[in-house]
């Protein structure tokens, strides 16, 4: 059975004016995203992978062309249109967590959903709670985000793009700021979500991590130059056990 | 988001910045408390004068000489001569609406009793003065009808006085003083009244039939004024249609000319003064308001700064679906909060310094309730208004630079 298209791409084209000169960030971009796809976005500083990124997070709109997210065009959408779809679809993960200070950890992870006015302040606990468990963080709720590591912040960032059930998470260097140690643990638990058929894209320019996706498209200059699926996903959970005890 | 969240969110943030919190909240507490304690003072102020008036009876009508024109020249009411006897007479005997009438003379000079003297005024008046001036005799009695017409040489005399002639304790009832070189015999002692609003001492007063006065202290024939006492308070208006008839009559003026008298109740002098005072009490509010203005431009500047501290969390806030409304009410109840809190804080300061105004300087000063309201409402106006520029900038944030920005 073919899997539903989540993330549809058709010759997007985004320019931006600096001065009197366009800037060709992305210069036609098109690809079609399944559910359940765990999808790694490479390419060098300049490629284009930030503009992309801001696309599919529906932060921006394309200069011409078409994105269709879960079926919706996002391009005509006004802003406060694309700030409700960013709450229902989409999940951020960023590289510098961003969580909120001075705040619990369930807190931080209800934030997406104090803005869907559907959730009761209860069954905002209850699904912050579960999005926490699911993170292995079951035992750190009512932890402020100063008193965790990184690595525990990143898992609460997680969460909370968990919480809403989104159709895709979008993760922008997730594990940049971590040692190895907790990239492997944060990419066992991407794996595991992977898993579990949530779909993914980890925007990168760490080309290890391609490694443990299912398929890793490749920018350069705004287009895109590879597009390959990996046949042989590498287990993030084996790559961390093989790593060095760490030595105190 | 629910304003119940928002509300949360705007605490938190308040608490979190408590130092920075509070100084924004300063100007306003200043202002409100200022703005407070000048209303209270105001109508402090009016209610202790209008006490004042209504202890020397609301029914109360003075008539005086005034607005006489003599060749195109309008003379000073005090020199004019219009009140006379007659006047006085027909309106003992024609007057409807009036029950108490008593003419006024009065002179200024030294009043003597053995090796103490002190200066003070002789006033005229008829035995109804006590009814119409709602004054009472503390000690002795007061002057009769036959003391008028024998201009007998009699007075009734203040506190002041017997403090200032009799500094022995001695009962002043039935001594002799002279008050321009005339003897005049004190036959009772007023009720101590104390200085009144304008600072006029009230004891200080010699009271003695107008006869006497006009005969052997004056030497005039005209009153300086007529004091009437209306029926009842209601009917003070149809009292003074009822004597500006009676003495157009008596002072034969044409129907063409105008009155060469006033008349004036109570409560216009209560308009009167209420009226002075309100201006009085605007200006100070004013200068008070003032300070609220700059309180709230104090707290756009905080809350600028609070919006620039913050993109960060504006960015994540929008990333997770927040829209530029959320963003922005964020800020704005922040905003209302803080000049609300300040608003309160201020209420009871303005009631701290009312309490000491009254305590501590003994100056009458009660707050308005709606004053109260109306600092409230002016703090929400401050938070909205001032909140609403800086909520506006903080809802205009690209959430891409927003997230971006370090």
């Amino acid at each position: 059975m073919e899997k539903k298209v989540v993330i549809k791409l058709d010759n997007v084209r985004r320019n931006f004016q600096v001065g009197n000169e366009t800037v060709k960030a992305l210069r036609g971009i098109s690809f079609e995203i399944h559910e359940g796809e765990f999808v790694t976005i490479m390419g060098t500083s300049g490629s284009g992978k930030s503009t992309l990124l801001n696309q599919l997070g529906c932060l921006d709109t394309p200069t011409s062309g078409e994105y269709y997210l879960d079926g919706v065009s996002v391009r005509t959408m006004k802003r406060s249109q694309r700030a409700r779809l960013r709450n229902r679809k989409i999940g951020f993960v960023f590289q510098n967590y961003n969580l909120l200070a001075k705040t619990t950890a369930v807190e931080n992870v209800e934030l997406p959903l104090m803005y869907n006015k559907e959730y009761s302040a209860k069954q905002r606990r209850e699904a912050a709670i579960e999005a926490l468990k699911a993170v292995g963080l079951g035992d750190r709720l009512e932890h402020k985000s100063n008193q965790m590591s990184g690595g525990q912040m990143q898992r609460v960032a997680i969460a909370r793009a968990l919480v809403n059930n989104p159709a895709v998470i979008l993760a922008d260097e997730a594990t940049g700021n971590l040692d190895t140690r907790t990239s492997y643990e944060v990419l066992v638990l991407f794996q595991k979500l992977h898993a579990e058929g949530r779909t993914i894209i980890f925007v990168t320019h760490t080309t290890e991590i391609a490694q443990y996706s299912s398929r890793n498209i490749v920018l350069r200059d705004g287009k895109i130059r590879e597009d390959v699926f990996n046949p042989n996903i590498r287990n993030a959970a084996e790559a961390l056990a093989a790593l060095p005890a760490p030595e105190d | 988001m629910s304003f119940i969240n928002l509300f949360k969110i705007a605490i938190k943030a308040i608490l979190s910045n408590k130092g920075r919190s509070f100084l924004s909240m300063l100007g306003i507490i200043i202002g409100v408390g200022a703005v407070i304690v000048m209303m209270a003072i105001g109508q402090g102020s009016k209610q202790s004068i209008r006490e004042e008036i209504q202890k020397n009876g609301t029914n109360m009508l003075t008539i005086r000489p005034g607005a006489d024109m003599r060749g195109g020249v309008r003379l000073d009411p005090s020199a004019m001569q219009t009140l006379k006897q007659v006047d006085y007479e027909t309106i003992l005997a024609e007057a409807k609406f009036v029950n108490k009438v008593s003419p006024e003379v009065s002179t200024s000079g030294q009043a003597v009793f053995g090796s103490n003297n002190t200066t003070s005024t002789c006033y005229g008046e008829s035995p109804d003065y006590l009814g119409i001036r709602l004054w009472e005799v503390e000690e002795g009695v007061f002057f009769t009808e036959e003391d008028v017409k024998k201009s007998s040489k009699v007075c009734v005399v203040g506190q002041t006085i017997v403090k200032e002639l009799f500094p022995n304790g001695q009962d002043p009832v039935g001594k002799t003083i002279r008050f321009k070189n005339i003897p005049l015999r004190i036959i009772g002692v007023f009720k101590g009244k104390g200085y009144n609003n304008w600072g006029m001492d009230q004891d200080n007063v010699i009271v003695s039939p107008y006869t006497t006065v006009m005969k052997r202290l004056a030497a005039q024939t005209h009153f300086n004024s007529i004091l009437c006492s209306a029926v009842t308070e209601e009917l003070s208006d149809q009292a003074i249609e009822d004597l500006t008839q009676i003495l157009r009559r008596t002072h034969k003026l044409k129907d063409d000319e105008v009155d060469n008298f006033t008349i004036r109740s109570q409560q216009e002098w209560m308009e009167t003064m209420s009226s002075t005072m309100d201006t009085i009490t605007i200006i100070l509010v004013v200068a008070a308001a003032f300070s609220l203005l700059v309180a709230g431009i104090g707290i756009m500047n905080i809350m600028l700064v609070s919006v620039t501290e913050r993109t960060k969390e504006i960015g994540l806030r929008m990333s997770v679906g927040a829209r530029g409304l959320d963003i922005s009410n964020q800020f704005l109840i922040e905003s209302i909060l803080i000049s609300l809190t300040g608003g309160i804080l201020g209420v009871l300061f303005g009631a701290l310094l009312t309490w000491g105004c009254n305590a501590i300087i003994g100056y009458p000063a009660v707050i308005p309730a709606w004053s109260v309201i109306v600092s409230f409402a002016v703090c929400v106006a401050i938070g909205v208004g001032f909140g609403y520029f800086p909520a506006q900038k903080a809802a205009r944030l690209d959430p891409i630079e927003a997230l971006r920005y370090e």
